[in-house]
């Protein structure tokens, strides 16, 4: 049997696969001796959040409560935490929690935990479904919270606890954080644009690939990209063969790998963090030919996440975002569905989300 | 007005070549440079077939230059040295493999790997530096510069020593590159050919457990008792797929059809590294998601550079590996092409070139 939730808690939830938010009244846990409670400022809306609240992967449960770049301040701590004050400005990201025990917990890889349990729509270890940040509060064990500078942000500072790590975990570990490397990032949404801003600071220079030259001018002039190359420019392309030590591809639609491919020098890596739901053709040729690799990554682990928010905290990195209410999100939704954002929707949950009357 | 074959060069030399896509190889002369001060001229004892000489005749990728010869594992004795030449003299045991010159000025010629020089040229089918056609191995003999000539460790026989210096390279070099060597990991190889048996016994040296990935069980003893692999894994077998999944370190994959990545990318562990050794004519599909949610990589690797395979001979010979092969005369190359594209051959082919090439 499901253990009893004592606190009440309000949020928005989809209840069904077209993936319409509504207003949604549920519980959370006591806070346990090792848990820290806060109340939500702001949460972003990441894609995996249209796509789970859609059912497009196949295992959302409803009611789901999205959200998984949540922003807030510290209300209550357990007897047991020693890193948090009750006024402390915090976040949580995609994990709320993992076996603690298995080689990725103690490589501090707890994203790679084959039991990690999401922020959301995930069973807990307690049998409990977890629910995210488009609520009021939520109440999260310590080793799962991150603390967020005090010169960031909050609102902007949201987005990072996906977005950011998302595209700092692989250029760490995959070597592509030294300064004068020449990265590419593949579209620019949510993830591309937090990836530029990232390798200005690590001191990489910087192309973004893109469909099309609309966002050359935003790519160059405002997040500060060295070059712009239009992936459909054959002449554009066949310049940049071989010019680029690594590529961060967000791209989350099916899209050819063989021209990014050829874009990478010898050794290059080509790192994939969108996740299209359908195989991509992979070249096997030109990989073998250059000694090149395609790599995945998903998020990044606990102590990764505070490394990367404080680096975003020593260079002033933030999203850029759009501000909105909560009745506005499935609006929001449809936009996003259609890229139609610069660059990522933050839900100012403290001043707009309404408890159901 | 072009010059022919057996008029390009001073030396005539008589070999067997493929003049169409038909990939039928029969009698050829041609010719070859006078030894320069820089060069080794190696006559051929013996000549491994591997899988790209089947590509390159057929021209399935499109990019052979008939006629062609080809061969590229390749064992002799150096009749020949320039006077530049220090590595080699006359009488020496030597090897040729898939590269038979290079810029040797780039940045990869500077790091001896002249394998991903972007003027590389091949051992066959390729054109070198001065502009002629490359012939390979199947042949009476081979004149390289020295910096491409290989010493052959004493111990290693020419015959079973002569696939090395193809698939053993290629095994090696990723194996190395891609720091698939820790003792006490386990390492999956998918395909049991020509590459595949040579990871086995390369992967076993490295001290790793080695699983052989099989499409059907009929190579298990073999790779068993024979090879020393310690377990073997048939792909269409669901429940042993499904009881692997998650716990292999590394996986060589050297199948060179096109095939199903996600089953093999399931086998891995978190941080799995698959390095794709084959070349399939088409591309493969790549599964995203379990890339994505394990960090898993998919490599490729090219042979590698001569101190590399240099390195790869001496490794082998201290280890005692060869390969396994089946050794058959120059005349008899073709129906050995016909069972190679069967994967009819356990598990390479080497042709006994001083003994079966004659002139007509």
């Amino acid at each position: 049997m499901g253990k009893v939730l004592e606190k009440e808690a309000f949020g928005l939830a989809a209840k069904d696969e077209s993936g319409i938010l509504s207003p949604f009244s549920f519980s959370r846990r006591e806070t346990g001796e090792k848990d820290v409670r806060f109340k939500v400022l702001f949460c972003g809306i990441c894609h995996t959040d249209l796509s789970m609240a859609k059912n497009e992967w196949g295992f959302t449960t409803y009611p789901l409560v999205p959200g998984h770049e949540i922003v807030g301040v510290v209300t209550e701590v357990g007897a047991k935490v020693t890193k948090f004050n009750a006024g402390d400005k915090v976040g949580v990201g995609y994990m709320a929690g993992s076996c603690r025990s298995c080689d990725s917990c103690s490589d501090g890889e707890e994203n790679y935990c084959p039991k990690m349990v999401l922020t959301s729509g995930a069973k807990d270890f307690d049998d409990t479904m977890t629910h995210g940040g488009y609520s009021d509060h939520m109440v999260c064990a310590e080793d799962f919270i991150i603390r967020i500078p005090d010169n960031l942000p909050l609102d902007g500072a949201a987005p990072l606890l996906c977005a950011g790590v998302t595209v700092y975990s692989p250029m760490k570990y995959h070597g592509l954080d030294k300064p004068g490397m020449h990265i590419g990032v593949v579209g620019l949404g949510g993830l591309g644009h937090v990836a530029v801003k990232f390798a200005k600071a690590m001191g990489n220079k910087v192309t973004v690939i893109s469909t099309s030259e609309r966002k050359r001018d935003e790519a160059v002039n405002r997040l500060g990209a060295d070059a712009f190359l239009v992936s459909r420019d054959p002449k554009q392309m066949e310049d940049a063969m071989g010019t680029m030590d690594g590529i961060i591809d967000t791209v989350s639609a099916t899209h050819p790998l063989l021209p990014l491919i050829g874009l990478l020098k010898n050794k290059g890596k080509l790192v994939m963090v969108g996740a299209p739901a359908e195989p991509l053709e992979l070249p096997v040729m030109p990989l073998i030919f250059g000694r090149k690799m395609v790599v995945g990554s998903m998020v990044g682990g606990i102590k990764e996440t505070q490394e990367m928010v404080d680096l975003a905290g020593k260079h002033n990195i933030t999203a850029d975002i759009e501000l909105i209410s909560a009745d506005y999100v499935n609006t929001a939704m449809e936009r996003l569905a259609k890229a139609d954002v610069k660059y990522r929707f933050v839900i100012d949950v403290a001043n707009t989300m309404k408890p159901t009357s | 007005m072009a010059k022919s074959p057996e008029t390009e060069h001073p030396n005539k030399v008589f070999g067997w070549g493929a003049r169409d896509k038909s990939g039928v190889l029969s009698p050829f002369h041609f010719s070859r440079r006078d030894n320069g001060e820089n060069d080794v001229t190696v006559k051929i004892l013996f000549c491994g077939v591997c899988h790209t000489d089947l590509h390159t005749i057929k021209n399935d990728w499109g990019y052979t230059y008939y006629p062609v010869v080809p061969g590229h594992e390749i064992v002799g004795i150096a009749t020949k040295v320039g006077k530049n030449v220090t590595k080699f003299k006359e009488g020496d045991r030597v090897g040729v493999g898939v590269i038979a010159g290079s810029c040797q000025s780039c940045e990869s010629c500077d790091q001896d790997l002249e394998n991903y020089c972007p003027q590389m040229s091949f051992t066959y089918n390729a054109i070198a530096s001065d502009g002629t056609k490359n012939y390979g191995g199947y042949s009476e003999n081979i004149v390289v510069d020295q910096r491409f000539v290989l010493r052959f460790p004493e111990n290693l026989p020419s015959d079973s020593g002569a696939p090395l210096l193809c698939a053993g390279i290629t095994v090696y070099s990723p194996m190395k590159y891609y720091g698939m060597t820790e003792a006490g990991k386990h390492l999956g190889v998918a395909g049991l050919g020509g590459l595949g048996h040579v990871a086995v016994k390369i992967g076993k040296a490295f001290g790793l457990k080695v699983t052989v990935i099989s499409s059907s069980s009929k190579k298990e003893e073999e790779a068993i008792t024979h090879l020393g692999a310690d377990s073997f894994l048939v792909t269409t077998d669901p429940q042993k797929m499904k009881a692997a999944i998650g716990t292999m370190d590394y996986i060589i994959d050297t199948i060179s059809a096109v095939h199903a990545l996600y089953p093999l990318l399931g086998l891995l562990k978190v941080n799995g590294k698959l390095i794709a050794l084959g070349l399939p004519e088409k591309p493969l599909e790549l599964p995203m998601f379990p890339l994505v949610l394990g960090r898993k990589m998919v490599g490729g690797s090219d042979v590698g550079g001569l101190k590399e395979t240099q390195e790869m001979l001496d490794f082998c010979a201290k280890h005692n590996i060869t390969a396994d092969i089946e050794l058959i005369k120059m005349d008899e190359i073709n129906s050995a092409m016909e069972r190679l594209a069967k994967s009819d051959v356990r598990y390479r082919f080497v042709i006994d070139v001083a003994n079966s090439l004659s002139p007509p």
